[in-house]
């Protein structure tokens, strides 16, 4: 037998349809103090929209006079400040008024985030610049899909997305470095190689004491255990960077898995993030995952030295990191992977992380303030204490020359003017 | 009302009634609100197949089957998604039910006052806790605990069951299935509960009148009385679970493999898309909204199956599934 309804559904008709029956006292008076709270309900609503109205309108209207305003200063104002080698200071955009919107990777979001507060707080008050760290893929979209006022993304746009936004400039920020870390009770140093790596990671290698790593650990005492291997389940431009280098130094892993932001895991399990690999790393005795360096550092995780192509090991530093940059030959769009590079002390595992820009189809009212805030971040930006507290390595300074004369090239306006101040 | 109710059929209103300004705008506001929600349930379906699209033509119907699913080659086969879900949905509804029936019962028929509200209140309390912290917990508290204690425990009793043997890890199915569990128990105990408590005290009293102890009246008086209404909280519970995202992914390994046992680090169908969707373009992108697709496709089914259920049990009455 089943519940009987409750009473409002088992008779419809308790609602006043008797309303022939003028008699009816009772509902007459319920009806009067229904009225009054129709009426009342009817003006909050009322109310309630027109506030929302006006909210939205009142956005609307700011924009526009903010950024109209930021036009004429930023085209205005006269260089000032301490002057660079390239004669146009550092602060040159230290007049600008402007919203910018970016999005994009994860990764060198908190190195971007104390840019962005240190450029306003200090340099341009009247540049407030919003970063979503989205990933890098949801940067290229909406970098592309014109959303944006600049885009960010660790791996370097393809062609195909190239294609889609013909008009994207690549400008390189920082170099991230990506880290093997580890859990073997009492081994607090380990050497590994990318060959290595990879097998561990096709399921090839399975225990910590195989001969290929004992050869190259002589003296530490690895024990006779299986292998818990980590990744990221996430995409991620970590992925991206770790799986290239993967790549490059063994054939069977470009065959079996390749290249990918989130590739085809032959073994292992998988965390959410650099957290999540980070955890199943310290929780699980005799695991091996990898994350970025800066987070391996910050949370005091044993990291593994790797061979570099010129046969030494490297423990990854900000310094090493750095140092692979300037092994490798970097095209005029900065599109390069620079992972396994050729430099003496280079650590094999890093990669450019970008920023996207419009070349010449931006307006001057956001692409002025933009370019000043490059010029500014390329100098004393790359040299703010921020970059080493937060692990990030700055560019090699064999680079800025070059740097300096993309940020110059850049248009706005469909071409008509130079974005950067002061030229 | 028995004025108006001449032999349970209603009166029809009186034309001047019908007529009347508010009427109309009564009428026409309930039934606008009703055609938002259906256009908005027709919306998603529409921009799920439009937007999938290059994927269903691409990978037809080796889609539900496949099992690799390889963003790099393009190859996208969702059966292990599908799996991990019904595998942890469908775990987590059988012990969420079988706990929060116990737990009602308690509640209802055994507990004293004092006891009874706090108890509710507190399990309810678990509903209102984001997922995330869930997932958090899930990875910090249970993972170890399962790997340390509870998995050995399950080993040693289920272990000669073919797919209960392995070793217990922080992450993997069982963790999905056993964050799952917890995450949907408060749904349906809190329903059970007010089931349970809404059969008659003349069908207590009654049985209890022939001489049944306790546990019979439970047994021959309440339970077939609150049955529908429990499949109802259970389904409830399962849409729960179908769907949940953030702390299944945190815990349940993500790994695109058939598990080969409990322990195993598995995926699902939420979780892939909460990995992947943010840096996706092109045909994974599609075969992403595809497994959305086939996620809300499944719990369509899901639900036309309970219902049916619902309907079989209380033998052809319309079910009370209070949602």
């Amino acid at each position: 037998m089943p519940l009987n309804p409750p009473f409002y559904l088992q008779d419809r008709s308790f609602n006043f349809e008797n309303d022939n029956d003028r008699g009816n006292k009772h509902l007459m008076q319920i009806r009067a103090t229904r009225k009054g709270k129709w009426a009342v309900l009817l003006l909050a609503a009322v109310s309630l929209i027109s506030l929302l109205a006006a909210a939205c309108g009142g956005d609307d209207d700011d924009t526009p006079t903010a950024t109209a305003a930021s036009a004429k200063t930023a085209a205005g104002s006269p260089a000032a400040g301490s002057p660079t080698a390239a004669g146009i200071a550092a602060n040159i955009g230290k007049n600008d008024k402007a919203q910018l919107n970016g999005a994009g990777a994860t990764f060198p979001a908190p190195i971007y985030q104390a840019w962005f507060d240190d450029y306003n707080k200090n340099v341009a008050k009247g540049v407030q610049i919003n970063y979503q760290s989205l990933g890098s893929g949801a940067g290229i979209q909406q970098f592309t899909a014109n959303t944006v006022d600049f885009g960010a993304s660790d791996a370097p746009m393809s062609n195909d997305e190239l294609a889609k936004a013909p008009d994207a400039q690549h400008v390189p920020t920082v170099i991230g470095a990506v880290v093997m870390t580890y859990n073997l009770a009492g081994i607090t140093s380990l050497k590994l190689d990318g060959e290595t790596v990879a097998k561990i990671y096709l399921g090839t290698i399975k225990k910590w004491n195989d001969p290929a790593i004992a050869a190259q650990n002589a003296g530490v005492n690895l024990p006779d255990k299986d292998i818990q291997v980590a990744y990221r389940s996430d995409s991620s431009g970590t992925t991206f960077v770790f799986t290239d280098y993967l790549s490059k130094v063994s054939a069977d892993w470009k065959t079996a898995v390749g290249t990918n932001k989130a590739p085809n895991w032959p073994a292992g399990q998988g965390g959410k993030g650099n957290e999540g690999v980070t955890n199943v790393v310290k929780q699980t005795p005799n695991a091996i995952g990898y994350v970025e360096l800066n987070y391996a550092v910050e949370n005091k995780l044993a990291f593994a030295d790797m061979k570099n192509k010129a046969g030494k090991y490297i423990k990854p530093t900000i310094e090493s990191a750095s140092a692979a940059a300037a092994g490798v030959t970097i095209p005029d769009d900065y599109r390069v992977s620079i992972t396994d590079s050729t430099g003496e002390a280079a650590y094999p595992i890093t990669s450019f992380t970008y920023l996207l820009v419009f070349k010449s189809t931006g307006k001057c009212a956001q692409q002025t303030p933009l370019a000043n805030f490059l010029w500014w971040s390329a100098h004393d930006g790359a040299a703010a204490a921020d970059v080493k507290t937060l692990n990030y390595s700055p560019l090699p300074s064999s680079l800025l020359p070059r740097i300096e004369a993309t940020i110059k090239s850049l248009k706005c306006d469909g071409g008509a003017k130079a974005s950067l101040s002061g030229q | 009302m028995s004025a108006s109710t001449i032999g349970g059929q209603r009166k029809p209103a009186s034309l001047k009634n019908r007529l009347k300004p508010g009427e109309w705008a009564f009428t026409g506001l309930t039934a606008a609100a009703a055609m938002i929600m259906i256009s908005v349930i027709v919306g998603v379906f529409y921009v799920l197949i439009d937007q999938s699209w290059e994927s269903v033509r691409e990978n037809g119907f080796s889609f539900v089957y496949g099992s690799t699913w390889d963003p790099a080659k393009e190859t996208f086969g969702a059966w292990p998604f599908i799996l991990g879900t019904l595998i942890t949905s469908i775990f987590a509804l059988v012990f969420a039910t079988i706990i929060a029936v116990l737990v009602a019962l308690f509640l209802v028929e055994i507990a004293p006052m004092w006891i009874s509200r706090p108890v509710s209140y507190l399990v309810e309390l678990l509903a209102a806790i984001p997922s995330v912290v869930f997932g958090l917990w899930g990875i910090f508290v249970m993972g170890p605990f399962i790997r340390d204690h509870f998995g050995p425990v399950v080993v040693a009793l289920f272990g000669w069951i073919p797919f209960f043997d392995g070793t217990p890890q922080i992450t993997g199915l069982f963790s999905g299935c056993v964050i799952l569990t917890i995450m949907i128990l408060p749904t349906v105990m809190a329903v059970s509960r007010d089931v349970i408590a809404a059969v008659p005290r003349s069908q207590r009293e009654g049985i209890m009148a022939l001489g049944a102890t306790r546990w019979e009246m439970i047994q021959i008086a309440v339970l077939p009385y609150a049955r529908s209404g429990v499949l109802g909280a259970s389904i409830l519970g399962l849409a729960r679970a179908v769907g949940e995202t953030l702390a299944v992914t945190l815990v349940i390994g993500n790994s695109v493999r058939i598990p080969e046992n409990v322990f195993a680090p598995a995926y699902t169908m939420a979780s892939v898309i909460a990995n992947q969707f943010n840096e996706a373009t092109g045909i994974h992108r599609a075969a992403l909204i595809e497994v959305a697709l086939l996620l809300l496709l499944i719990t369509f089914a899901i639900n036309v199956v309970a219902r049916l259920l619902v309907w079989r049990v209380t033998g052809g009455q319309r079910a009370v599934v209070q949602e």
